[in-house]
């Protein structure tokens, strides 16, 4: 039996799962371990059914890219999925008879869009990359053997969860944090695995330098522990109930959050992006790099800003003064470290500018920097009081958040996806590049849409809000806002679904790729017959 | 002296000036003279073998 250890203990997991189920203390938890058990007894199944009592030994001399292979469709698949919920959340705020009850609350499914995107998306696309950047760049296999494996469906298995636990209103309420405690605990036990195996993998390099990437992607994986572990810091009310109370209260709860709020988004949906922006893009481009030392100079001073930006979050609030100003400047501060690697990212481009024209997976990953420049632009302005205090609670915030996320997230992993695809699967191309250019025009233009259409919205409602008649009475009620902004909300949706349509694209790119088709096509003008892969 | 004001006043001194320091340090080291040619020996790792 080639999975015998792994077979019993997925099975074991599942009874344990039937218990927990058997004996909870609420519905709540009854329902979520009856779900967890069901996948479990599924996984079972499969397992056994791969059975073999004379099993090939594991060839472990190359690279272990099976792993890989799997982050890639999950990565797509998780996408589609992430953006459609987000264009359904995007039409309950427009149509609020879409909120289905209960399962189906705006309360319910935002976080579900928001976990989807960031940790199901973003999540698996940083894996599958992590994995294969490392692998390459220190000429090692992964370490650990079948852990990243482990790592892999652990992973999944947590998205499964969370996803199911905000449906059935399973929730801390912590914002990007949502899942409770028993999940978090697994989550911990997934991410240990994930150090280990990217760290032994750099101990057992055959390269003596660690390549950039590698320190953006080792800072993402860290930096997330620690502010996973700190963050879900709670008391579980029972061991067989889902509600649990944070270790800390009042106004050190809501910084401890918002601490890892932004370094969420700061070693998250940075960081670990910036890893593949350092990797993909010289490939990709087939030169090096721009500065390797301006790359360097751009890790440190990263890591030693964003980790002090957070309590941007909460200006005008109940966080003593000081710690908002200290909040403000670092996010200033920021626009330096952000805009160098901006220019690092788009001038690896110099001397080989014609490839945005000729090359649409290039043109993918410089809109990603560019989108990259602008939200890091937006950002640390938006941090600064006077501008917050128009901005915050608006939509100018979800406008800020989905450039950044639609468009610098998105587009460098749709860039790597559609780098790795080919190469991981041993094709000569991309079963369509036409297809890739649709993709790109979609989603640049479903975000210019979303962005500007935000921009508005939340400008005219921070303008509502504060708007006093000379009698010193407020002029618009707050229905009244909310009322104004129905266009705006369609014109929103429109844009997400835009998004949403190249996504879909790309998954049928992709498949038709991975089953070795390729369309015949007219090639894009300028560009070589055919793309030959970078030196 | 009671914590906080004590890790306040040790944060906004001692562990600045660390940080600093370290930062600074870190720029200068990269920036020291004949690490020009580490640098792009280094910016080169990708483009070592064809897979």
């Amino acid at each position: 039996m080639k999975y015998a250890f792994e077979t019993i203990a997925v099975g074991l997991a599942a009874f344990l799962a039937l218990l927990g189920a058997a004996f909870a203390q609420d519905s709540l938890f009854a329902a979520h371990m009856g779900i967890v058990c069901v996948v479990l007894l599924i996984a079972t199944v499969i397992l056994l059914r791969n059975v073999t009592f004379n099993p090939e030994p594991v060839d472990t001399s190359g690279y272990l890219d099976g792993v890989i292979r799997y982050g890639v469709i999950a990565t797509v698949f998780w996408g589609v999925i992430g953006f459609a919920a987000g264009v359904f959340v995007a039409a309950q705020l427009a149509f609020p008879d879409l909120n289905i009850e209960p399962y189906l609350n705006f309360g319910r499914t935002r976080p579900l869009h928001t976990s989807a995107v960031i940790f199901a998306f973003g999540g698996n696309a940083l894996l599958a990359t992590s994995f294969y950047v490392v692998q390459r760049t220190t000429r090692a296999r992964l370490f650990g053997g079948n852990l990243a494996w482990f790592v892999f469906w652990g992973y999944q298995l947590f998205i499964v969860m969370a996803a199911t636990g905000y449906l059935l209103g399973i929730t801390q309420g912590r914002e990007y944090a949502e899942p409770e405690w028993y999940v978090d605990l697994w989550l911990t036990i997934v991410w240990v695995a994930y150090l280990v195996v990217f760290m032994g993998t750099l101990l057992t390099r055959k390269e003596s330098h660690i390549y950039v990437a590698n320190w953006f992607y080792l800072s993402f994986i860290i930096t997330i522990a620690m502010l996973h572990v700190v963050n879900n810091l709670a008391i579980p009310v029972s061991f067989l109930g889902v509600k649990s109370y944070s270790a800390f209260a009042g106004v050190q709860d809501a910084l401890t959050q918002w601490w890892y709020g932004h370094n969420a988004v700061g070693f998250f949906l940075t960081a670990g992006f910036l890893g593949m922006m350092y990797y993909f893009i010289p490939k990709q481009a087939g030169r090096p790099v721009y500065s390797y030392r301006l790359s360097i100079i751009h890790f440190w001073a990263l890591i030693f800003l964003y980790i002090w930006a957070g309590p941007h979050h909460l200006h005008y609030t109940a966080l003593p003064d000081w710690a908002q100003t200290l909040g403000m400047v670092f996010s200033i501060m920021l626009w330096m470290p952000s805009w160098g690697g901006m220019i690092n990212g788009l001038m690896t481009l110099s001397g080989a500018w014609d490839k945005i024209r000729t090359d649409p997976i290039i043109r993918m990953m410089v809109i990603a920097v560019a989108f990259y420049g602008m939200s890091t632009f937006e950002g640390p302005m938006m941090s600064i009081k006077s501008v917050n205090s128009l901005s915050h609670y608006t939509d100018w915030t979800i406008g800020h958040v989905h450039s950044g996320a639609l468009g610098w997230v998105g587009m460098i992993s749709f860039g790597a996806m559609y780098y790795l695809a080919p190469k991981l699967w041993g094709r000569n191309r991309l079963y369509s590049l036409r297809m890739v250019n649709w993709h790109f025009w979609l989603a640049t233009l479903g975000i210019v849409l979303y962005a500007a259409v935000m921009w508005v919205a939340g400008i005219q409602q921070g303008l509502m809000w504060r708007e006093y008649n000379d009698q010193g009475f407020l002029v618009y009620s707050f229905a009244e806002s909310v009322a104004a902004m129905k266009p705006y909300y369609i014109l929103r949706a429109i844009g997400g679904l835009m998004y949403l349509t190249g996504g879909i694209i790309m998954a049928f790119n992709i498949y038709m790729t991975i089953i070795g088709r390729e369309r015949e096509e007219a090639p894009i003008p300028g560009a070589e017959p055919a793309l030959v892969a970078a030196e | 002296m009671e914590t906080y004001t004590a890790m306040r006043q040790f944060a906004d001194s001692w562990g600045l000036l660390l940080m600093v320091l370290f930062f600074v340090g870190a720029v200068l080291f990269v920036f020291r003279p004949g690490n020009r040619k580490n640098a792009e020996d280094a910016a080169s790792i990708p483009f070592r073998e064809e897979d």
